[in-house]
């Protein structure tokens, strides 16, 4: 090869026209099918992953069927595991801790885009930017050894034993301090808000200023134009914001297996302990072996796919959002 | 470029087998995090002694067995025996290294380091569920005069699957019935009641940070981080400290000799000063070791970790062997450990 491309640069005033197109078209597929691998690399890993983690999950399928997502079952004793609970613990964590950082993400966005003065306005959008780069195992540590113990010492404990064990309210702080589903949905909420935040305000400086100060204009308060106008505008992109904290929310592991408590049951309580299909895996992997680790490699099967599904759904709501 | 990149590549794997070509006495175990930290010591101090490395990783019980199982590494750690079936049916051979045991841990306000005393039955109902506050009768029954708060008990248990699990909840099936029939002895059971920590030092900073609450760490850990550990009930029905001494005791008492695979528990054991939650971890190897060299360098190196790591393993706080063990284990090697049909080990 290289002795040709000499013989051709060489022959300066005559170099052969289709020898440089061919040589053109050489490189250009070469960079075209470079492109093109390393585009489809992504999805045969993906296809991969999914591949494996069925094939590996396959024995905890087979032997418990359908049962395996409706079973409570965490019995290392008889090799009988289900996945309801970690099912049900990841699910509810996030929703709650949606629920939490949904209100909070609105605020502050508005607060961002309307109120905010504005040499402030971009250091604090910043400051949250940078929120969301912070590792999430320093989430967990803050709230296992700052955040729940001030819930528990100060919270849950005195509230249990001001009430009878048997009434409703006594019911309601009932569980375990340090490590329980309240906690790990704060701590939850707390790692989405800066995604949600950003998108947010991107989402409310995306309505055209010609909208918003017509309605000033009509008289408007903010309260109003925030309510009647942006966040009608906006509606579509925010449900893909919070779909992506969702997704973030969901697959969480370190901080959440700080402060979830980790216990095989349905929580009685928000302040009781549970665990989710992430936490379970990082607690159990370890010593697991046979149907155990096919249990768990087929609950990361079904996090992958929830998280898929909200993902992809998130995309879909994100994208027709116009701008 | 690309025949650059595969030129420093085989360059680097050319290095990569001479170094390891260099030192044939280098040999890989798994397994048990409970061992990690004396296993290492020792092999550092084997390792400036003679030059060969012994390289070992933590990985927990479990994976250790998979990868001896898959003959990935040369040798493995446990802290769960293997059975003397479960041993034949995979050609290993298994033998203890070191005693070590769990201690209940407990903060209750006024409560000082080795106040408290429990009983088996007593921490079982406590792990079931079926006491539920400090000031319960049969708490106090077992320590007159110790002022115990009107204070809902949190249970902590670990969340991690591990070998301090399982002597743990071995132990409560030991002296629970009702333990025995509705959770079991495993590395991970199905907790009636609690929250899980990952680690001794998860279910430490759970225990430190709320009130009321009681958990169980190994020894070691106990020891070295001042924890409020507790007193226990021996078999002899004798409320004794945890400390070396006692799982000394224990492991004196057991049924070394006649315990198939030598798969033995230290649970519960007679004896005066017999701590009843002690156990035994374990080093499996291949009965037919492919690498006589490997072989040979793997039981030298316990050999000489019995003969000299004693102190060692004091100062870390772990319990070595008691003597007529490691004798045992010695005439063992010499019977059971082969390559090719010749023993691999030599006593000396």
């Amino acid at each position: 090869m290289g002795s040709a491309m000499g013989s051709q640069t060489m022959g300066l005033g005559s170099v052969d026209a289709t020898a440089r197109i061919n040589r053109g078209s050489w490189g250009e597929s070469l960079f075209r099918s470079a492109c093109f691998g390393a585009a489809t690399f992504l999805l045969v890993a993906l296809g991969g992953i999914m591949l494996a983690l069925f094939v590996g999950g396959w024995p905890a399928f087979h032997k418990f069927g359908f049962g395996f997502f409706f079973s409570t079952a965490w019995d290392v004793n008889n090799d009988v595991y289900g996945a309801a609970v970690p099912i049900f613990g990841t699910i509810a964590s996030a929703l709650i801790s949606l629920m939490i950082a949904l209100p909070l993400a609105i605020g502050v966005a508005v607060f961002l885009t309307e109120f905010c003065p504005r040499v402030l306005a971009q250091p604090i959008s910043t400051v949250i930017d940078l929120l969301a780069g912070i590792p999430s195992i320093v989430y967990g540590m803050w709230g296992f050894f700052v955040f729940a113990p001030l819930i528990a010492n100060h919270i849950q404990l005195p509230l249990e034993s001001a009430f009878d064990p048997d009434s409703f309210w006594g019911k309601f702080f009932a569980g375990v301090p340090n490590g329980n589903l309240l906690i790990a949905s704060v701590v939850l909420a707390i790692m989405i808000l800066p995604y949600m935040s950003s998108v947010f305000r991107e989402l409310m400086l995306s309505v055209p200023a010609s909208v918003r100060e017509a309605a000033y204009g009509l008289g408007c308060t903010t309260f109003e134009v925030v309510r009647s106008v942006m966040l009608p505008y906006i509606r579509r992109g925010m449900i893909g914001g919070t779909m992506l904290g969702l997704g973030r929310a969901l697959g969480e592991t370190m901080a959440v297996t700080f402060v979830i408590g980790n216990a095989h049951n349905f929580p009685s309580s928000l302040f009781d302990a549970t665990s989710t299909i992430a936490s379970t895996i990082a607690n159990e992997f370890a010593e697991a072996s046979g149907m155990r680790a096919a249990a768990l490699i087929a609950m990361g099967l079904v996090l992958f796919l929830i998280t898929f599904v909200v993902l992809a759904i998130a995309r879909l709501l994100l994208r027709s959002q116009k701008f | 470029m690309f025949k650059r990149f595969a030129g420093a590549l085989s360059a680097t794997m050319c290095a990569t087998m001479l170094v390891s070509a260099a030192h044939a006495g280098d040999v890989t175990g798994a397994g048990s995090t409970f061992v990690e930290p004396i296993v290492k010591t020792w092999a550092e101090a084997y390792s400036s002694k003679t030059g060969d490395h012994i390289n070992y990783q933590g990985i927990g019980s479990s994976g250790g067995i998979t990868a001896i199982k898959g003959k990935t590494v040369d040798f493995a750690g446990t802290d769960k025996p293997l059975t003397a079936a479960d041993q034949q049916a995979s050609g290993l051979y298994m033998f203890p290294v070191i005693i070590g045991g769990v201690v209940p841990i407990v903060n209750i306000p006024g409560v000082r380091p080795n106040q408290m005393r429990l009983t088996g039955p007593v921490l079982a109902d406590i792990y079931e569920g079926k006491i539920r506050n400090w000031d319960d009768a049969r708490i106090a029954h077992y320590n007159p005069g110790m002022h115990l708060p009107n204070m809902p008990i949190t249970v902590v248990h670990r969340s991690d699957g591990s070998g301090t699990t399982f002597i743990f909840s071995s132990y409560l099936s030991k002296v629970s019935q009702s333990w025995k029939v509705r959770v079991g002895g495993n590395d991970s059971v199905n907790w009636p009641v609690g929250v899980g920590g990952k680690g001794n030092p998860g279910v430490s900073a759970v225990v430190k940070q709320t009130t009321g609450a009681i958990g169980y760490v190994e020894y070691w850990f106990a020891v070295q981080n001042h924890e409020n550990s507790t007193q226990m009930a021996s078999h002899d029905r004798v409320f004794l400290y945890p400390k070396a001494s006692n799982f000394a005791g224990a492991a004196s008492h057991a049924n070394w000799t006649g315990t198939p695979g030598n798969a033995v528990m230290l649970l519960d054991e007679p004896g005066p000063t017999s701590w009843p939650i002690s156990g035994a971890s374990f080093i499996l190897v291949d009965k037919d070791i492919a690498d006589a060299n490997k072989g040979a360098t793997i039981l030298k190196f316990f050999d000489w970790s019995f003969k000299n790591g004693g102190a060692m393993a004091a100062a870390k706080d772990y319990v070595p062997l008691p003597a007529n063990v490691t004798a045992m284990i010695r005439k063992q090697w010499a019977a059971e450990v082969k390559s090719g049909g010749n023993s691999v080990y030599v006593a000396h």
